[in-house]
């Protein structure tokens, strides 16, 4: 079987795998990293959102061996050593946009690369930002409210609805 | 997904060797492909990935417009700004995770009936450059999901020439972001195109009653009570083919009071 190597948050990480394994597959399976959720497995929830050369892909819908040589930067990297939630995450925490969970580290990584992107984004452009990451539960309202408190905005006026 | 081999080369000469075997497919961004792979809609032996290739990647900007290469992604081209009117359609296509690896070359060579960078490139009358010629844009979309393309040719790069005044405008089909009509207006030294996606059993489409009037009249009021005919339209559950012939034009009269 064909090698693949790459790193992993800031880690090199090697591991067989046929022609057909998906990023994600890599990941969760080789790896052990299990933050990156599979949510649909047909490209369009977002779930397994993670950054490639820092760019935000669905890992589901890239084959592991296209990310030869890349730098990949999942939900696993995000807090620091010792635990302390990143700055994304503790808003996401602190507004509750999350219920059940299953969305967030995608999320958590598209709030991430929009934020590198666009330091102060308006309510619209997270909005915009957010189309390929589908949440069931919260509504996206507190989703967009912690990653505008994220960004450092006053989200006071921002109704929790 | 079924097994395949997977291969990735670093030129052009050498992705069309190993294109030149059964079954091979080439593999772009696979936003699509990877998708339908899953699904065991296609079985290819092998898989030819075309995002190593350092001379399909990037953006060439000229006096008199832009050549796009055939691996490079929506999210590249929507930054760009060469052509407004064409940045702003990459950068609606899809969601931010498909424009950083969804590709222009592979868009156009799936020419998928809904699909945004078909009309841009017809709009616009773009030049499709391939391995071995280069084809306008007028002969090159077929029907749907059929391009002039051989078996084994690839799409390399894409010159979209500069236009007067340009603009698209796309009716969503809210979960797909795919277009449910997309209309891209562009007045160029050479005449007014119209080019329609999303409305039509046969694809990509230039609406040609609308460039004529449009050809002696610039203005969106030029094409009041104007439609095309809603014989040959696609009818799904998201809309009729009334409903899409009318969007064509509402969105048409749209895309020229934006120009």
């Amino acid at each position: 079987m064909p090698q693949v190597s790459m790193t992993v948050n800031g880690k090199s990480a090697t591991g067989e795998v046929e022609g057909r394994t998906l990023l994600s597959t890599f990941l969760r399976e080789n790896l052990n990293l299990t933050g990156t959720h599979i949510g649909c497995d047909t490209s369009q929830c977002g779930a397994c959102t993670v950054h490639v050369d820092g760019k935000q892909v669905k890992s589901c819908t890239m084959l592991a061996l296209e990310a030869e040589g890349a730098e990949i930067a999942t939900i696993e990297g995000q807090a620091a050593e010792d635990g302390t939630l990143n700055a994304i995450q503790q808003a996401f925490q602190d507004h509750h946009g999350l219920q059940c969970g299953f969305c967030t580290p995608g999320m958590v990584m598209a709030a991430a690369s929009l934020l590198k992107e666009n330091p102060k984004p308006s309510e619209a452009e997270v909005r915009h930002h957010l189309e390929g990451n589908l949440c069931r539960c919260t509504g996206y309202h507190n989703i967009v409210k912690a990653i505008m408190a994220a960004s450092g905005q006053d989200v006071s006026a921002i109704a929790a609805e | 997904m079924y097994e395949f081999e997977f291969v990735r080369p670093g030129s052009v000469a050498e992705a069309i060797k190993a294109l030149g075997e059964d079954e091979a497919q080439p593999l772009s961004g696979g936003q699509t492909l990877i998708p339908t792979l899953k699904q065991r809609l296609a079985m290819p032996s092998k898989l030819v990935s075309l995002t190593g290739i350092a001379e399909m990647q990037g953006i060439t900007a000229s006096g008199d417009g832009v050549s796009v290469g055939g691996a490079t992604c929506h999210a590249d081209v929507a930054a760009d700004g060469t052509i407004p009117a064409l940045s702003a359609l990459a950068g609606g296509i899809g969601d931010p995770a498909v424009r950083n690896r969804g590709t222009i070359g592979g868009s156009l060579a799936n020419n998928d009936p809904a699909a945004c960078y078909p009309a841009a490139a017809l709009g616009l009358g773009a030049t499709i450059k391939t391995n071995k010629r280069e084809i306008a844009a007028d002969d090159y979309f077929v029907g749907l999901f059929e391009t002039a393309l051989d078996e084994g040719e690839i799409v390399t790069a894409v010159t979209f020439p500069k236009p007067e005044a340009a603009n698209y405008q796309k009716f969503e089909q809210p979960a797909s972001r795919f277009a449910l009509v997309g209309v891209f207006v562009a007045k160029t030294g050479g005449g007014v195109r119209v080019a329609v996606t999303g409305a039509s059993e046969g694809g990509v489409f230039r609406w040609s009653a609308a460039e004529e009037a449009l050809a002696k009249d610039f203005s969106a009021s030029a094409l009041d009570g104007m439609a095309p005919d809603a014989d040959g339209m696609m009818s799904d559950l998201h809309g009729t083919a009334a409903y899409r012939a009318h969007l064509v034009g509402v969105l048409t009269r749209r895309a020229v009071a934006a120009c």
